[in-house]
């Protein structure tokens, strides 16, 4: 029951790095992408109305984690203090600028809301990723399951490491350019004209840097959690799930080069989910890897909530995530095509 | 200041500040229904327009709760973490839920509901909205059971290592306090969209600016907000104060400012409670009158803080005195005004009426001062317990957050929801001031 929901919450997770990804990589390529009023109107009328629901997925995947696995909830979420708190203002921030700028007719109005949206969505892709390498490197937990971490210490992923080391910086940097890529290729898709080839433009570049960085952070992933390792090793069939990413990016480069968006896109998403998928199957059964005595890392037992809760809650979420199908299928296909320059919301 | 209390104002603090918008768009999303229905029925494009209004000030107001509400689902873990880890097992459910049913409902049909009405057509439109009603007031009954819960701990038992065992999802969900605490907030959230949208219309016809917009707006607001406020008094406030006499009979004693346990107990109506000599200083009272409301005997004995250990009372017992008082002082007000307000309309004398109008426009802020004085009472009352009877506040507190990095946190919400109030009020008025457009540009 817990391997169940254990990943079901991946499940969320993947699917709010998919969704909500490539609308954060659309204000991270905004400036590139876009240069005048007009243009930025249209990248944020791509998102404009699925943005909110993407964004869901966070709240939804945090609410269910914290009623499957609620010491994990409450360990990381209080551990990681401050960078969530910013989180937290960023994405104030963040939907602010999407929501206000339209609002009134100004020089100045506009540009600041383009400039929020843009540096929120680059930061917030930074913070993901850094809390992605939290968790993957490991944290102090004490015997009561709880820990702190400050912003920095000596920027090594020691035994008394900080929010904030090379590990989880690399992991911040590698996860802005694998959004920005995946937004470049969703504003490519929903667009026409110049912001489409520019967009194109801008996937093909980033792409690049994504290869480099992915590889970097696999061997530097390895490097520092050693129970990577030790899991492949021991499940080697896991080894498909590295390898559909690789597939999946190498699919992404043709696809630009041939200029199939929806296929580049999707190959994208799949890539995201793969590396995603492969990262939880490396920690599985652990969900919060100590950094000292492995017995105090926190897994899906001593994490998860009663078997009682479990099943009950099984009753009412897989009808719960069939509906939110059925939502989300509505709400795409009634916004399917491309949005043009000359339509004003 | 210590970390505890920092932490309390922390949640309080951010609490409060969003309680205002959802206390809006859930009453709104009821009144746009009723309009949209109108509309549906008699075909008048007047009401179509006058939804399209309420709408805009709707998206205002639903993206400021949707901001300001994230930091809530955060801070359980962030700043309560100990209560977060023991009561998991049971509010996860409510938590979960409320982001699988309601938020995703919500945001996909909001889009539908704003941008497509010429895409949709009429009918499909209204379904929206419905959708959008119906999402939002599903939200609010998973909250409400969450606190409910909170208030009245049912369906569970404690388990090995202190943490609490969900053993009746039933229980959960159909928990006796939940029902009148449900609809008595509801009921506070259609008063307050009844009072925006009357104050508006008693704004536009003072001002002589979109009469007709004003006519609909003063007449749908006054008709709602006082069959709502009549609900908030009989039956849930009656039944709410009934569930506190039964399950919180102290939290019933700082409300009412009883110090003293005596057979046929007097009703404050004003006074200042002295803590220092146990006693309300310059009390205004109804003899009796507290005997008959709770018990209905005027004979029978509504025990004081004195038959209770100090510890166990609210530890603020004048904060939870005045915010009961001023709770009950503004419904009483409202129902007044209200009552007032629709016996004019129905004689036919209310659009004209000028001294009533500044009433009802001036009456605008007031209910958001009641909704909130009302959650100071509930949550307040509930003090010093987490979970009543079960977990004291400060063993839910993470211990390992200190004061200085709470206080940082806190510091920061403070300034961006300030500015974040800036840019709203200034965004709404400027959505009042252009007023709806006229029926005719549909």
């Amino acid at each position: 029951m817990e391997t169940i929901w254990f990943w079901l919450v991946a499940c969320m997770l993947v699917a709010y790095v998919i969704f909500d990804g490539f609308d954060l990589g659309a204000g991270i390529v905004h400036f590139l992408v876009a240069r005048t009023d007009d243009e930025r109107r249209v990248v944020l009328s791509t998102i404009g109305p699925v943005w909110d629901g993407n964004e869901v997925w966070l709240l939804a995947a945090g609410g269910t984690l914290y009623f499957a696995f609620p010491a994990l909830y409450a360990s990381s979420f209080s551990g990681f203090y401050l960078p969530l708190m910013m989180v937290l203002w960023l994405l104030i921030l963040r939907g602010v600028s999407v929501e206000f700028r339209n609002h009134v007719e100004s020089p100045v109005w506009h540009p600041l809301w383009d400039a929020g949206f843009a540096v929120a969505s680059a930061l917030l892709a930074i913070f993901f990723g850094a809390a992605l390498g939290n968790v993957v490197r490991g944290v102090p937990l004490d015997r009561s399951g709880e820990f702190f971490l400050p912003l920095w210490t000596d920027w090594t992923p020691g035994q008394s490491p900080g929010i904030l080391d090379w590990y989880t910086v690399l992991a911040g940097v590698t996860v802005l350019a694998v959004l920005a890529l995946h937004g470049a290729l969703w504003v490519a898709l929903k667009t026409a004209g110049e912001i489409e080839v520019r967009a194109r433009r801008v996937a093909g570049a980033v792409w690049w840097g994504v290869l480099v960085l992915v590889n970097l952070l696999t061997v530097a992933s390895f490097h520092v959690q050693p129970r990577l390792q030790a899991s492949f090793a021991a499940r080697p069939w896991g080894w498909v799930f590295p390898f559909v990413a690789i597939a999946a990016l190498l699919v992404v480069a043709v696809m630009i080069y041939r200029v199939w968006e929806r296929a580049a896109f999707l190959a994208s998403s799949l890539f995201l989910a793969a590396m995603l998928v492969s990262v939880t199957f490396g920690l599985y059964p652990c969900v919060l890897p100590s950094n000292g005595d492995p017995a105090l890392s926190l897994t899906i037992s001593n994490a998860s909530a009663a078997p009682y809760g479990l099943h009950i809650g099984l009753v009412w979420f897989i009808p719960g995530m069939l509906l939110t199908g059925a939502y989300f299928v509505y709400a795409y296909r009634s916004f399917a095509g491309k949005v043009g320059v000359e339509e004003r919301p | 200041m210590d970390a505890l209390t920092i932490h309390r104002l922390h949640f309080a603090f951010t609490v409060t500040f969003h309680y205002l918008f959802p206390q809006l768009t859930m009453g709104l999303a009821l009144l746009i229904l009723i309009l949209k229905t109108m509309a549906l029925r008699t075909g008048n494009p007047h009401y179509a327009s006058a939804a399209r209004f309420w709408a805009k000030i709707f998206a205002i107001n639903f993206a400021m709760g949707v901001v300001t509400g994230i930091p809530m689902e955060f801070q359980f873990g962030t700043n309560w973490s100990r209560f977060a880890k023991s009561a998991g097992g049971v509010i996860g459910q409510t938590l979960a839920m409320e982001g699988v049913f309601s938020f995703f409902l919500e945001s996909s049909f909001l889009g539908a509901f704003l941008f497509g009405e010429k895409r949709l057509g009429p009918k499909a439109h209204w379904f929206t909205a419905l959708l959008v009603f119906l999402g939002s007031w599903m939200s609010g009954f998973l909250i409400v059971a969450t606190d409910a819960w909170m208030q009245h701990p049912t369906g569970y038992v404690v388990g090995a290592h202190g943490e609490m065992v969900l053993t009746s999802f039933w229980s959960l969900l159909l928990n006796p306090w939940l029902g009148w605490q449900y609809i008595h907030t509801m009921a506070g959230s259609v008063v307050t969209a009844s009072v925006v949208v009357a104050a508006v219309g008693a704004f536009y016809l003072l001002t002589g600016s979109h009469q007709e917009h004003g006519r609909t707006f003063v007449r749908l607001g006054v008709i709602e907000g006082i069959l709502a406020t009549v609900v908030m008094l009989f039956p849930s406030g009656d039944g709410q104060g009934h569930n506190i006499a039964w399950d919180q009979p102290v939290t019933l004693a700082a409300m009412e400012g009883v110090f003293t346990t005596e057979p046929g107990t007097p009703l404050a109506i004003l006074g200042q409670p002295d803590m220092e000599h146990h006693r309300l200083d310059n009390p205004l009272v109804v003899p009796r009158a507290l005997s008959f409301l709770t018990y209905q005997s005027w004979k029978a004995e509504v025990k004081g803080l004195d038959s209770f250990p100090p510890q166990n009372w609210p530890d603020n017992v004048p904060l939870v005195y005045y915010s009961y008082h001023i709770m009950v002082g503004l419904g009483t007000i409202f129902l007044a005004v209200l009552a007032l307000a629709a016996f004019s309309l129905w004689r036919g004398a209310l659009y004209r009426s000028r001294g009533l109008l500044w009433l009802l426009m001036m009456m605008l802020p007031f209910p958001y001062i009641a909704n909130t004085a009302g959650w100071i009472t509930a949550e307040v009352g509930r003090q010093p317990w987490l979970i009543y009877g079960v977990m004291r506040t400060p063993a839910g507190v993470s211990a390992q957050v200190s004061s200085g990095n709470a206080l940082f946190t806190l510091i920061g919400f403070l300034g961006i929801y300030t500015i974040l109030s800036i840019l709203f009020l200034f965004l709404v008025y400027r959505e009042i001031e252009e007023g709806p457009e006229p029926a005719a540009a549909v």
